[in-house]
């Protein structure tokens, strides 16, 4: 995985709540077996609504979105992770996440940060005409106004992205205890 | 002593392989039920790292959703092959990968196959008390037999497929409890419909709903399967149901059920898991059967419930001003003015059907409206599809084939079909579904289509009026 420290640009100022992840990524682009090119297919319904942030030129590119409540709810497909980081965005603001899809979000070096909706409110007014940072060493979003917001994030989370770090590789050094706890559970629910 | 836990909490612990420092848990995963949509790319992981899957013994792969639900075999026996290249080379993928890493694996034409949801409680590869995964938000559905049971994305089943184990963090506990006796023609969709209807999409988010009260269990256990199956419609990942005899009888003699003296083993254990009378969990909701009627769903997202006797929802009636914004625009995608009775809106499709209602029981409550009655002139579209190979010969052994056929219904081989529009089963744009399956989403069964989540009494209503219906009606009037 690529290390991130920071995200800085143009924020797609979305704002719509319960996006769920077949309007991230619909069904139809799943029957892939690989992990790249499903940005062409990311956000298509919204792409066919006039006036959208993401056929806006203004916003090209932008490398990081921000929504409303309970982001990437529905299925689990991690395509839309997938998707988000082909069409180059690194970082999420929204004031909460599906589990899954923070999960998803953050195993492919996604920053999910979650700020409460006043904040969302004060950027996508920012995020209109300006560029907005998200920085994971001071965890926070920063303006070319002089707005701080600080956002929290699971330690562990956080030190995998900033170091880019495997987490099957980290898994597989507890090989050990992985072992020592099958032998236990071999003995005590043989059944399984 | 130890402090009173509840069954989350004792599935939990028993899985901890390791807890690190910050509360992140190493957790074991007994269960890993392997399907050819979110899988292509772990197995890729695996071999571009040169890893193994560490136990293929506790993992078991079945395609189903982007398989056709059309013949799978011509006159002679020999395989069809499927239309669509790009489904087809992921059904190849999944066909491939199973045995190269050692994976047992149902293939599409073995009387075995159907929806992982449905196959893992009827194999009896779902047990009680077991952590079950799969690359599949509707894993939850097998809590309703006491597992541990939640959807994973693809890196997530990656990882399973390497180390058996998953990092988590212990969900918060939330308890719904349903009270009472359903009144007549009210069914298992219409309670986990009334409950998401009552917590909201995002309700569940961070917890681990655990189903409790008079209602759940009186319930069957297909029927508990359609309410665990939802929770993550809810917000949950995971819908845990206590087991009972209930479970236990369900569970006896499956072929991958332990048998002899390893059953009674695990019998012994899984009596213990219920939660304790003192426990506490950190949120409690509660409903009364009583005001639970047979509902279904009038927008675009599963919160979106009324009862059949509604009528469709004003935006402006609704206190926060983003869910107005949301109502106005799924009013629009759907097609609906507010104030219109929902009895009064025609379907063109219907989708008896998906891991949330393709059981036995289901099939049978369908054909028990379907019976002697005809699918109306304005319906294009009927689809019957039984959740797997084994579901579809026992309905056909009691003849229920026979009553959907003659009805006008299509009756179907198993797969997810018109749930998710990744197989050639759609809803044509701009047309009306009164749909078994979860998921109201903009576009789910097809660009452009609108859904209605109803029971599959109520789709069976819907088929043979043409609209959608209070199956009271059709049931006639309580005895």
């Amino acid at each position: 995985m690529t290390p991130v420290t920071s995200v800085e640009g143009k924020a797609y100022p979305f704002g719509r709540k319960n996006v769920d992840t077949d309007v991230i990524i619909p069904a139809h682009y799943l029957k892939t077996i690989t992990r790249a090119g499903l940005g062409r297919g990311a956000f298509e319904t919204v792409r066919a609504e006039p006036g959208n942030v993401f056929e806006d030129p203004a916003y090209a590119g932008a490398p990081i979105l921000i929504a409303g409540d309970n982001f990437g709810c529905g299925s689990s497909r991690e395509h839309a992770a997938w998707a988000l980081g082909d069409m180059g965005v690194k970082a999420v603001i929204a004031p909460s996440y599906s589990d899954i899809f923070s999960g998803n979000a953050f195993k492919n070096g996604i920053v999910a940060v979650v700020l409460p909706q006043e904040a969302i409110d004060r950027l996508l007014e920012v995020a209109k005409d300006n560029p907005i940072t998200v920085d994971l060493e001071s965890m926070s979003v920063t303006t070319p106004f002089q707005d701080r917001f600080s956002f929290e994030m699971d330690p562990f989370r956080r030190d995998c992205l900033i170091n880019g770090l495997d987490e099957i590789g980290l898994t597989m050094a507890r090989e050990e205890k992985i072992g020592a706890y099958e032998a236990v559970m071999a003995a005590e629910r043989a059944w399984l | 002593m130890t402090q009173p836990r509840t069954l989350y909490d004792k599935i939990w612990d028993a899985h901890v392989v390791e807890k690190r420092d910050d509360g992140t848990c190493l957790i074991y995963i007994d269960r890993h039920l392997v399907h050819e949509v979110t899988s292509p790319q772990a197995f890729e992981g695996l071999r571009a790292a040169g890893r193994k899957v560490r136990r293929p013994d506790l993992t078991l792969a079945v395609p189903d959703h982007n398989l056709p639900t059309t013949a799978r075999l011509d006159a002679a026996g020999h395989r069809l092959p499927i239309a669509d290249p790009e489904s087809a080379q992921q059904l190849a993928a999944l066909e491939a990968n199973a045995p190269a890493f050692g994976i047992r694996y149902i293939d599409a034409v073995a009387p075995e196959q159907g929806i992982v949801h449905v196959v893992g409680p009827e194999q009896g590869f779902t047990l009680p008390g077991t952590t079950l995964v799969c690359g599949d938000s509707h894993t939850a559905a097998h809590g309703a037999l006491g597992a541990l049971a939640f959807g994973i994305g693809t890196s997530e089943v990656e990882h399973v497929l390497a180390t058996q184990t998953l990092l988590l963090k212990q969900s918060k506990t939330m308890e719904v409890r349903v009270d009472g006796t359903l009144g007549f023609g009210v069914g298992p969709k219409d309670v986990i419909l009334a409950i998401i209807g009552k917590i909201g999409a995002a309700g569940g988010t961070g917890y681990v709903i655990e189903y409790t009260g008079s209602v759940i269990r009186d319930m069957s256990i297909e029927g508990r399967l359609t309410v665990s199956n939802m929770a993550i419609e809810g917000g949950a990942r995971s819908g845990l149901i206590a087991p009972d005899e209930k479970t236990f009888a369900y569970l006896n003699g499956r072929p991958m059920a332990p048998s002899g003296e390893a059953w009674e083993k695990a019998l012994a254990w899984w009596k213990t898991l219920p939660t304790d009378a003192q426990a506490v969990y950190d949120r409690v909701v509660t409903l009364d059967a009583t005001d639970i009627s047979p509902s279904l769903t009038w927008g675009t997202s599963p919160e979106d419930v009324v009862p059949i006797t509604g009528v469709v929802p004003d935006p402006e009636s609704f206190a926060d001003p983003s869910k107005q914004a949301a109502a106005r625009k799924s009013l629009d995608y759907m097609g609906l003015t507010p104030g219109t009775r929902m009895q009064d809106v025609e379907v063109q499709n219907i989708f008896i059907g998906s891991c949330t209602n393709s059981r036995i029981e289901d099939l049978r409550q369908a054909a028990a409206i379907a019976r002697g009655r005809h699918v109306a002139g304005n319906v294009r579209q009927a689809l019957v599809v039984p959740g797997s190979g084994l579901v579809k010969r026992q309905a056909e052994a009691e003849g229920l084939d026979r009553i959907f056929i003659e009805a006008g219904f299509e009756w179907r081989e198993p797969g997810c079909s018109m749930c998710l529009a990744m197989n050639p089963d759609k809803v044509p744009a701009g047309e009306r579904c009164a749909s078994t399956s979860n998921r109201n989403f903009v576009g789910r069964q097809g660009p452009g289509a609108r859904t209605h989540l109803v029971s599959p009494a109520m789709a069976a209503a819907a088929a043979v009026t043409g609209r959608l219906t209070d199956v009271r009606d059709l049931l006639g009037e309580a005895a």
